[in-house]
């Protein structure tokens, strides 16, 4: 698995190829436009051939974009050898603009609701159904392959409609969406011939149960990745085991909690080649030749390199694990409740691990073996496990926090629930990995300042942005006034996702931000005191933005009225609170580019000025 | 128990937002309000952290800690900065502090730019500090640091106020150095009065909970859609608790979280009982859990360079006179641990508690006898 640095090396070393080319390219038109050039002078230099071979080999959508730019024949070029579109927004763009513009598709990525979505801050039937972008897809792409979607909405009928259209059709993977049930995940085992990825992660589902898994045919073979974690219901094991056992290719497995420890074992046993896996509940009664089973089944597994599930874990088996987890580099312990010996003692046996995700039961003292245990260590995502009860009080720290960041200077990626930081500890943490690409954090009680000065937590994001110069998204949280933006305005310089929720003192803050972070792309804010003079500061800045999320703020109606009016490309949309007066106040604001134009599929509840 | 003004007597702090700082344990024992100061274990923080509620703060709190029986958010805005000290969460206050007749009266003290529609759940937070059942009055300050004093800083008013999950955190941040959190009043309050008042329309949508209604009680003021976690795991996470609840008085498959507190200790745990299977090995998960708390140590929170206690010593503690494991069962009686087979005992437990002997006595007929925890 190439670390992302890696890629990111290769990302860039890609684009500053591409620059170069759009030097020669500009170079060479201004010489055919000068009296002295002539038509030979152009093509000898480069032929078309040689272009066409180098644009096929761009995977990254945004060197794709930037090469579209440079002139007409790249423009074609590269429309014509396109095989995988992005689309960040699906209302940005029209499945018809899509397919006539590139006709050669044959994966998509889709993806609709604001991110506030998976919050519940939008109302259920606000939009982004897959349904209209699938007819289209039937006509014009019938080779599709794959379909990656989050947060769409896709019922069954549109599964079936799916598993019918496509006679290639091999890989679905559906992240935080709804509007199905299983019988939906029935039709596309029952009808999928070519299938070789099901991955069904964090959607909300309408279980019905767990027959879905028998609709794979006896005579189905080709699955690689199955993923149903998260389905919850029991599937009949017997159905599973087959279908592990005919599915020689199977690398990716990942199982649900009914699936018990002494059927993984069995499981296991038919599949040494996995190369990651979700076990399903790890806490079985287990007969001391059951768990040697065990133990010798994870044995025999070499090439396990991810691993997540755990459901219900009983510490007392985790040493099962140990002969897969000196290869482990991502370990997804969120989902599973150990306290932090338990973590500890794991740890030990995993020195080559690049992410981890754990819950908050871990502790401080958790972390401080992630620390001590886990140098190559990149990301950590710390989830806490009773965020709602107010009763349970313990979680992790800014101790935590920095004693990771003293083990692990590698770490660029955080997402860090707690419930007490500090300024000082957040300067530690950055000083130590200045690396930071991806910074998220999250004190839980809105507005909290830091615990030990009672200080706003301004100094925190300021050390965050002034240190971390790859920043590319950021999480802010705690008791926040201006300054934070400014802050961030000044120095983010490479910041394209920011969150805000429960900060700032006036408009000064977002326009800081609008003003100032020239890569910026998506906005989001909640329950902050930006107005709008605020929201029309960024005018001319939405278009260069895929979105802003605005609610509970101090925008009115008539501010938003004018941002449409001012700038036509942008779909401004207000969602109307139930029962709530009109009383010119704009609770939830969402604006988007698109050259769509307005969505013609808006519920009641929204407005599109 | 001493300040007279904390009428916490037995539980039934019914209509008493009473900010007996100094009661500690989670009710719905039955049992009296133990006295924070008797805590004698906790020798770490400051005693001045600790006796803070009471000492410094008596003529200051007198106010704050008058019984009031209306709701606190309706309350003139100078006992704002008091409030901080209801946080005393009395977990049975939840059903007094319903959101539609709270959301005028929280708004209206402090807030400028009140909006009738009261749309942003938030500021219920952010005044009301009523909602704020900070229960476990964690005040974990007596881990911290020596903050010390009276800082109702109405910072802690203002910010820390997500009762969701930390009224603790609330007065954390009110204890600092009280000096400097006086000077700072001013500050943040202005910019809080700025924000938009609470709607608590919103706030009783609670989507991403109410799917499962079984942790969270209906009443408790929560903000939409914060901490920003995924419903689906928010779900995920609740369902293996709601397993307690089943109807047919069958635990389901999934995990099965208990609460589990200490008379003294700061806050509570929970463990799954699925993972054990005697009570030896329950009994030794919470040796360790508790360890810090019955040592008189506090944990890694702000205590750096404690030492770790030994688990032996614990568990001569645990094992000798002073504490007794008891639970609670689908009855709502409180049992002596260890009485009854473990699977009966998993299919019956909502909730643990590791008391001190004494105060088991009467718990079963031979609770005194029977000062060891384990079968």
């Amino acid at each position: 698995m190439e670390s992302s640095k890696l890629k990111r090396e290769k990302d860039s070393q890609i684009s500053d190829e591409l620059n170069e080319l759009r030097m020669e390219s500009s170079e060479l038109k201004k010489a055919k436009d000068s009296p002295i050039s002539d038509e030979s002078y152009r093509r000898s230099s480069f032929p078309d051939e040689v272009l066409e071979r180098v644009i096929s080999l761009l995977n990254s959508h945004r060197d794709r974009s930037s090469v579209s730019l440079v002139c007409k024949d790249w423009y074609n070029m590269e429309r014509w050898s396109r095989t995988h579109v992005f689309i960040g927004n699906c209302y940005s763009v029209s499945p018809e603009i899509v397919a006539r513009r590139f006709p050669k598709i044959r994966s998509v990525t889709l993806k609709g609701k604001p991110r506030f979505s998976d919050f519940n801050l939008v109302p259920q039937n606000w939009g982004a159904d897959v349904h209209a972008w699938l007819v289209v897809f039937a006509a014009k792409y019938p080779f599709l392959e794959e379909l990656r979607l989050k947060r769409m909405t896709i019922s069954d009928a549109s599964l079936e409609f799916l598993a019918s259209s496509f006679p290639n059709f091999k890989a679905l993977s559906l992240l935080s969406c709804d509007g199905f049930s299983t019988n939906g995940l029935a039709a596309i085992a029952t009808h999928c011939k070519n299938l070789t990825e099901l991955d069904i992660q964090e959607n909300d589902i309408d279980d019905k149960g767990g027959g879905w898994l028998s609709c794979f045919p006896e005579s189905f073979t080709s699955l690689e990745v199955l993923n149903f974690a998260n389905v919850t219901s029991d599937i009949n094991f017997d159905a599973l085991e087959r279908l592990i056992g005919r599915c020689k290719s199977m690398r990716v497995l990942k199982v649900n909690r009914s699936v018990s420890l002494e059927q993984l074992q069995r499981l296991l046993a038919n599949a040494p080649q996995l190369t990651e896996l979700g076990t399903g509940s790890f806490s079985q009664e287990l007969t001391p030749r059951q768990y040697e089973d065990l133990e010798s089944v994870f044995n025999n597994c070499k090439n396990i390199h991810t691993l997540s599930g755990l459901w219900e874990v009983k510490g007392l088996y985790l040493p099962a694990l140990y002969p897969v987890s000196t290869h482990l580099t991502f370990l997804n312990l969120s989902y599973a409740v150990l306290q932090s010996d338990e973590l500890a003692k794991l740890l030990v046996h995993c020195p080559q691990l690049k992410r981890l995700w754990v819950l908050d039961t871990v502790e401080d003292k958790g972390l401080e073996a992630v620390g001590s245990n886990c140098p190559l260590l990149e990301e950590l995502r710390v989830f806490p496990a009773d965020p709602f009860d107010e009763e349970i009080v313990y979680g992790v720290t800014e101790a935590g926090f920095v004693a990771v960041s003293y083990g692990c200077p590698r770490l660029h990626y955080v997402l860090y629930f707690c419930r007490q930081m500090t300024n000082a500890g957040v300067a530690t943490v950055v000083r130590n990995c200045p690396d930071f690409t991806h910074f998220r954090l999250c004190i839980m009680t809105p507005g909290q300042p830091d615990y030990l000065t009672n200080e706003p937590m301004d100094e925190a994001f300021g050390a965050v942005v002034k240190t971390c110069r790859k920043l590319q998204r950021l999480s802010v949280s705690g008791y926040l006034t201006d300054l934070t933006f400014e802050y961030i305005g000044r120095y983010a310089k490479n910041l394209e996702t920011l969150s805000v929720a429960f900060a700032g003192s006036s408009d000064w803050g977002m326009q800081c931000v609008l003003a100032g972070c020239p890569k910026l792309r998506k906005l989001e804010i909640r329950d902050c005191p930006f107005g709008n003079a605020a929201l029309l500061s960024g005018l001319e800045k939405y278009e260069s933005m895929r979105s802003l999320w605005m609610s509970a703020c101090n925008v009115t109606m008539n501010g938003c009225r004018l941002l449409a009016r001012e700038m036509p490309r942008l779909n401004v949309e207000v969602m109307k609170e139930e029962g709530s007066d009109d009383d010119g106040r704009a609770d939830k604001v969402y604006v988007y580019r698109s050259i769509a134009g307005r969505r013609r599929d808006a519920p009641s509840s929204v407005l599109t000025l | 128990m001493s300040p007279p003004l904390l009428g916490v007597e037995e539980e039934g702090q019914s209509n008493i937002s009473s900010p007996s700082v100094d009661c500690i344990s989670q009710n719905g024992l039955g049992l009296k309000e133990r006295n924070y100061l008797g805590l004698s274990d906790c020798s770490s923080v400051d005693s001045s952290g600790v006796s803070l509620p009471e000492e410094n703060k008596s003529n200051l709190n007198l106010k704050a800690t008058e019984l009031r029986l209306g709701l606190p958010g309706s309350q003139s805005p100078e006992r704002e900065p008091e409030l901080c000290l209801l946080n005393s969460g009395k977990l049975d206050e939840k059903p007094l502090f319903p959101l539609l007749p709270s959301k005028d009266g929280i708004c209206s003290s402090s807030q400028k730019s009140v909006v009738s529609g009261n749309k942003r759940g938030f500021s219920d937070t952010m005044d009301g500090f009523s909602e704020v059942k900070g229960s476990v009055y964690g005040e974990k300050n007596w881990m911290f640091h020596g903050a010390d004093s009276d800082s109702e800083s109405p910072q802690a008013v203002g910010h820390g106020k997500y009762p969701g999950n930390s009224g603790v955190n609330v007065m954390l941040s009110a204890r600092p150095s009280g000096a400097q959190a006086s000077v700072k009043k001013d500050g943040p309050p202005n910019a809080l009065q700025e924000r938009p008042c609470a709607t608590t329309g919103t706030n009783l949508k609670q989507t991403g909970i109410s799917n499962n209604n079984s942790s969270v009680p209906a009443a408790k003021a929560q903000v939409v859609g914060w901490p920003p976690i995924r419903s689906f795991r928010t779900k995920t996470l609740a369902t293996s608790s709601k397993n307690n609840d089943e109807v047919d008085g069958k635990p389901g498959p999934g995990a099965l979280f208990v609460k589990v507190s200490m008379a003294g200790a700061p806050y509570l745990r929970k463990v799954d009982l699925r993972t054990y299977s005697t009570y030896r090995e329950l009994s030794s998960a919470l040796e360790k859990m508790f360890s810090c708390f019955t040592l008189g140590q506090c944990g890694s929170h702000g205590a750096p360079g404690k030492e770790i206690l030994s688990e032996s010593k614990l568990k001569d503690l645990l094992h000798g006179s002073e504490y007794v494991l008891t639970y609670e069962d689908k009855d709502g009686d409180w049992m002596l641990v260890g009485d009854v087979p473990w699977e009966m005992f998993i299919e019956t437990c909502k909730r643990l508690k590791i008391m001190k002997s004494s105060d088991a006595i009467g718990l079963a007929p031979r609770a005194t006898e029977k000062s060891k925890i384990v079968n």
